[in-house]
């Protein structure tokens, strides 16, 4: 493949993934308003267009139209780079997650001068072999948005939100990366397609996904889900902005658009981390496929979707239903019962997997 | 090419972190600057072919060390640092020996040091490589390294907490307010509420 032609598919790519995970974004949070309102029996948004599904453009117009406000009191330099940080990381770790399986067109002529050279693509940004490694790195890095959003606003209570969220997110990094190992040491590789393709032996059998097939899949399964929700500071872990005790934690001063950044930056993250979830333990993009050949290379897509919508929705649904935690017990959570609980599992899996090999 | 560009590319924003580091008084920024450092290390890790170890670089030094660092800033809410005298002469001194050490090394590397250059991705660089190096080759080192670890965690313990003695005569005076607020309790005053 020639470097032009890797370098337009690449923009393509990017310019397509960025434009989905956006609008991803956005209609993640109108389904959380829908879902939230189904669960306390109200109706959600319905005025703008069938079922409020224009509200999410109503919502931008309206965040566009908003005052900036600027305190005088806040660190300039960083309280704007704050947002730009927060958004930037939550949308980089996009680019390494695949999609599908792999994009192939034949060579199409156009006229008699111009061909379209036959693409063999794989359906993700790119392929890295320490794909999952950059992942965690660009989460692990998303707490500066944060940390800094707080300590910038030069208010007590964002910065207490920023201490929170810094303390949080480096306490529940430590339990999600060692709940991933049980997957690695299967897998034998970092490298996120690699990992799906090492579910695949048994086609379309759920039950060969990493969940059921290791020993305590289920285990480190859950293990992962909590301190992904806790590095996402969703509730129940949404100390930084728990708004009954510090008004909006980080983002209190923040309005308009830098507002609307930080908003992005979370559903980003929440999208990251449910493909995370769908890659590592439910098998990705495998699932039955059938038909016509076109109808082949797109129904992983679909299936990839369909896993990655269950775990947004599980986000939603379990926002609205658990209370928040306190403090320290959020903390001695982490330390005192996650991380161990992870690093038995670590060891009873490579015990299992020397065992068995 | 490009490697050479990109490789001088982030090397230069290292260098310009790092002067950054020193020139900025206020800590904050200081900690943003060595941010800035360790990432484009680890982009130079990148380019020399040692990808794990630019992954481990980001999360470690970048995403966890790093942001200990702030964390710290931020709770003792640290003002901008004063010029001292002490500090005026390590400027005056310090700026023209780092100038000669700079010179020097140059000049060693450029007409004494018979090595050539080492080619891209010659170095174990996978996961895999690393993994057999640390637990065939080096593992009593590894293994040392953790207990030296232990053994840091355990004096900052023994630092942070205060003699029992002292904390029942003027149980007042161990800070309990902020780190309360914070929700970070200080290791061995977590039993008495």
């Amino acid at each position: 493949m020639s470097i032009l032609l890797f370098l337009i598919l690449s923009i393509i790519k990017s310019a397509v993934v960025i434009g989905v995970l956006l609008t991803a974004v956005a209609y993640s949070v109108w389904l959380e308003r829908k879902v939230s309102a189904r669960i306390q029996n109200r109706w959600g948004p319905t005025r703008v267009g069938p079922f409020g599904l224009l509200q999410p453009l109503a919502d931008g117009a309206k965040f566009i139209f908003k005052e900036d406000l600027t305190q005088p009191h806040v660190y300039k330099p960083l309280y704007i780079a704050a947002p730009i940080l927060a958004v930037v990381f939550a949308i980089t770790s996009i680019s390494v997650v695949p999609f599908g399986n792999s994009l192939s067109t034949p060579e199409i002529n156009v006229g008699h001068w111009f061909t379209i050279p036959a693409i063999d693509t794989p359906f993700q940004i790119t392929d890295l072999n320490i794909g999952l490694l950059v992942v965690l790195g660009i989460t692990s890095m998303g707490v500066y948005g944060v940390a800094l959003a707080g300590w910038a606003s030069n208010n007590k209570y964002s910065l207490l939100g920023g201490l929170r969220a810094s303390a949080q997110m480096i306490s529940y990094e430590v339990s999600l990366g060692l709940s991933l190992i049980p997957v690695l040491i299967k897998s034998g590789s970092f490298s996120l397609r690699a990992i799906v393709e090492s579910q695949a032996h048994l086609r379309w059998n759920v039950w060969s996904c990493p969940v059921w097939y290791l020993p305590f899949g289920t285990l480190a399964f859950f293990t992962y889900l909590i301190s992904a929700y806790a590095e996402t500071n969703r509730t129940p872990f949404d100390l930084p902005e728990a708004e009954s005790e510090l008004v909006a934690g980080y983002h209190t001063e923040y309005s308009s658009m830098k507002f609307a950044m930080f908003f992005m930056a979370e559903y980003a993250n929440m999208v990251t981390v449910a493909c995370l979830a769908t890659l590592l333990f439910f098998g990705g993009w495998l699932g039955p496929v059938f038909g016509p050949p076109i109808l082949q290379m797109v129904l992983p897509i679909f299936w990839f979707c369909l896993k990655v919508f269950f775990f947004m929705f599980l986000y939603v649904w379990v926002r609205w239903t658990l209370p928040r935690f306190r403090y320290d017990q959020l903390m001695a959570f982490s330390w005192k019962f996650l991380l161990p609980v992870a690093v038995a599992n670590i060891v009873v899996t490579a015990l299992y997997v020397a065992l068995r090999s | 090419m490009l490697h050479l560009i990109l490789f001088l590319f982030f090397g230069a924003i290292c260098v310009a972190g790092a002067v950054n580091l020193l020139v900025q008084s206020h800590p904050i920024n200081s900690a943003l600057s060595l941010i800035v450092v360790m990432a484009s290390l680890s982009a130079e890790y990148l380019l020399l072919g040692a990808e794990f170890l630019a992954a481990v670089q980001v999360i470690v030094y970048a995403g966890a060390i790093m942001v200990l660092f702030v964390l710290v800033i931020m709770l003792l809410n640290a003002g901008t640092e004063e010029h001292t005298k002490g500090s005026r002469i390590a400027i005056i001194l310090g700026v023209p020996g780092v100038a000669i050490g700079a010179v020097l090394v140059a000049w060693t590397l450029l007409f004494r040091a018979h090595t050539s250059s080492v080619p891209l991705g010659a170095l174990p660089g996978g996961p895999q490589q690393i993994a057999r190096l640390l637990f065939h080759q080096f593992l009593l080192p590894f293994e040392v390294t953790s207990v030296l670890i232990l053994i840091a965690i355990m004096g900052a313990v023994v630092l942070a907490s205060k003699p029992e003695a002292v904390a029942k005569r003027h149980p007042r005076e161990t800070p309990q307010e902020l780190p309360e607020l914070v929700g970070v309790r200080l290791a061995g005053q977590g039993k008495e509420h």
